[in-house]
């Protein structure tokens, strides 16, 4: 599904540059749930970014299922992203003008999909995070777990090859956090990828593999026994 | 594109993001309404101006020039100063040969006479006319015709009366065809009656007969009045002006330095400037409702690189899901497009109402110094035209600048 071979980066800082992932070297297989974990300023963040082809490495070698990423245009890439990925954000990131339903159909619009199967589609996903009712809600009418909630179904829509998780719950509370979790570990249980970047324990070890990253090098690379969040529910 | 312009969803998505924000959809709008109103107000009432003008000059061929006779101011070829000028129909007709550029010539005499029709009387001018008249101040006929040919060749005592004299004269709805009426003692048949001009270029022109029967009854001879002088659509009236008036000392004997020996009134001139100050007029309403409108693209575009600014976080989502950059580009042209369009026809129906209301109030009646203020539907589409043009243009700025910061950037802003 996605593999990574001597990924570096750096940002310029002024005159001297920050160098932010000193080759990375990463593979994940197809329904793989993969916690990246590490401090801030460890690269996470940005690996993530390079991953979801928001962000180009500047060396390295980057393959999503079979298809090299490199030199892409913006409009490749907004290409990509519509058709391989979907994002969730740790501040949701939904548009606040509109309600969920439409918020949830967005992806489909850019990928030039007809109204009427668009909200058919967006509803079903809806429905899927049990959010048919507050369809016609804006935003700033949901809680945040209810947000969380239709930005997942919103990242769903498109039926991406892999789901890119950055902080998912870093906004929420305990509990709400594990509704997300359970939710989400339900979409891998079915098939989905899934990368998600935390800094917490907890959530790391509700996903089958965690990467250390620290100082812009995998630290620690392991495969662990998956703590289902639904016991805590 | 067309595909995209017809969707609706395109115009949801417009709609959505104008409306989030009505108070500051509506004020940015307000510099294009308001420079579109000042436009279609300002060339409308040009235009009403214009068409004032044109209802009072409307009858009368406006290229042209009157010259009579006065007296001499310098002896010249034995004659003594203080003489007497008299045109004549021979003077006349040289001048209709040899100055070059006119159409018309029309001699024209004139008396003030005392008519009679029954037991009312009244003393009006009577003037001796050809034909040619109605050509270069055309009469609007309400019964019967103008003079012809006929009535010249055979010296026919007919006469072709104003509306106004028709109401001295005659009772209400009396029938005037036929009738009879005494000018210097002897019966004229009246054979047609004409409305009243607005305005009364020249001297007045109450009653018309022909131009040989007035010579017989008033003995003039070959004498005329005044001639009034046409030129070609193209030709100088200023110049036919000089070159008849040469003629006319020559045929005369009258000094080359004479001013006085001539009176002329050049309608032409006249009417020119008042032509140039319309253009004038125009000019300066199309460039200062342009300018204002330009004013107000430019608040259209600043608001919206602001807006733009704001939803810097919204177009890296945008962009995250999938947006090309020329999808983002797109709808934020298209919203520039729709929003400076909204407006300018806004201001296009406000300006019509203030055209309607400068109609009711200055536009009734005769004297009315605005009439039919109105602007074409060209004008319209040029300005809407102009309107699509700028607000693609000044929506290209904000939409550049939204797709110049990374999707990254965007999404990192908190």
């Amino acid at each position: 599904m996605l593999n990574i071979k001597k990924l570096h980066k750096s940002y310029p800082i002024g005159d001297s540059s920050l160098h932010v992932l000193k080759g990375i070297d990463l593979s994940v297989d197809n329904g793989e749930m993969v916690a990246i974990m590490g401090s801030s300023g460890s690269g996470k963040s940005t690996l993530l970014n390079i991953i979801g082809m928001l962000d180009e490495a500047d060396d390295g070698e980057y393959i999503l299922d079979g298809v090299p990423i490199k030199n892409l245009t913006e409009k490749k890439a907004a290409i990509y992203r519509n058709k391989f990925l979907g994002f969730i954000f740790q501040s949701f990131n939904l548009i606040n003008y509109k309600n969920a339903l439409d918020n949830v159909a967005l992806p489909l619009y850019y990928q030039g999909i007809k109204r009427q199967e668009r909200q058919e589609k967006a509803l079903f996903h809806l429905e899927k995070v049990g959010l048919k009712p507050w369809a016609e809600h804006l935003p700033n009418e949901l809680s945040g777990g209810q947000k969380q909630r239709v930005a997942i179904a919103r990242a769903l829509a498109a039926n991406p090859k892999l789901l890119l998780a950055d902080e998912p719950t870093g906004a929420l509370d305990t509990k709400t956090s594990y509704e997300i979790m359970d939710f989400i570990q339900s979409l891998n249980d079915e098939g989905k990828t899934i990368l998600i970047v935390t800094h917490e324990e907890d959530i790391a070890h509700m996903c089958k593999r965690i990467v250390r990253l620290t100082d812009g090098v995998i630290l620690e690379d392991e495969k662990v026994e998956q703590v289902r969040a639904s016991q805590y529910v | 594109m067309i595909k995209f312009l017809l969707e609706r969803d395109t115009w949801q998505e417009v709609w959505d993001s104008l409306s989030k924000n009505k108070l500051r959809s509506m004020l940015t709008m307000v510099g294009v309404w308001w420079g579109i109103l000042l436009l279609i107000g300002l060339l409308g009432s040009a235009k009403g101006l214009e068409n004032s003008f044109n209802r009072l000059f409307g009858s009368f061929a406006t290229n042209s020039v009157f010259v009579w006779g006065q007296s001499t101011s310098k002896p010249f070829k034995g004659f003594q100063e203080g003489r007497r000028v008299k045109l004549t129909l021979t003077d006349a007709k040289l001048v209709e040969e040899n100055v070059e550029g006119i159409e018309f010539v029309v001699p024209r005499n004139q008396n003030q006479s005392l008519v009679v029709r029954d037991f009312l009387s009244g003393t009006y001018s009577v003037n001796g006319d050809f034909p040619l008249l109605d050509k270069v101040q055309k009469k609007k006929m309400m019964f019967g015709r103008f003079i012809n040919q006929s009535d010249i060749e055979e010296n026919r005592k007919v006469a072709v009366i104003s509306e106004d004299i028709y109401k001295q004269l005659f009772e209400k709805d009396e029938e005037m065809i036929g009738q009879y009426i005494k000018i210097n003692g002897m019966n004229f048949t009246i054979i047609g009656m004409f409305e009243n001009g607005n305005v009364n270029m020249g001297p007045t022109s109450d009653i018309h007969i022909p131009f040989t029967t007035f010579q017989q009854i008033y003995n003039q001879g070959n004498q005329i009045g005044w001639m009034m002088l046409t030129g070609k659509p193209d030709a100088d009236i200023s110049q036919i002006e000089a070159d008849a008036k040469l003629i006319l000392r020559n045929l005369n004997n009258i000094h080359p330095e004479d001013k006085r020996a001539f009176g002329s009134f050049n309608l032409g001139k006249e009417f020119a400037k008042i032509t140039g100050f319309l253009i004038g007029m125009q000019f300066l309403t199309w460039f200062v409702g342009i300018a204002t409108l330009i004013a107000g693209v430019f608040a259209i575009g600043n608001i919206l690189l602001i807006t733009v600014k704001e939803r810097t976080k919204e177009i890296g989502v945008r962009r995250a899901l999938g947006a090309t950059p020329f999808e983002i580009k797109r709808q934020i042209v298209v919203e520039a497009v729709f929003i400076t369009l909204l407006a300018g026809v806004f201001g296009i129906i406000t300006g019509g109402w203030i055209l309607i209301g400068i109609d009711s109030a200055f536009g009734q009646g005769d004297e009315a110094v605005i009439v039919n203020a109105s602007v074409s539907i060209a004008v319209v589409f040029i300005a809407l035209i102009i309107l699509v043009v700028l607000g693609t243009l000044i929506g290209l700025i904000p939409a550049f600048k939204a797709t110049s910061i990374k999707p990254i950037d965007a999404l990192r802003e908190e």
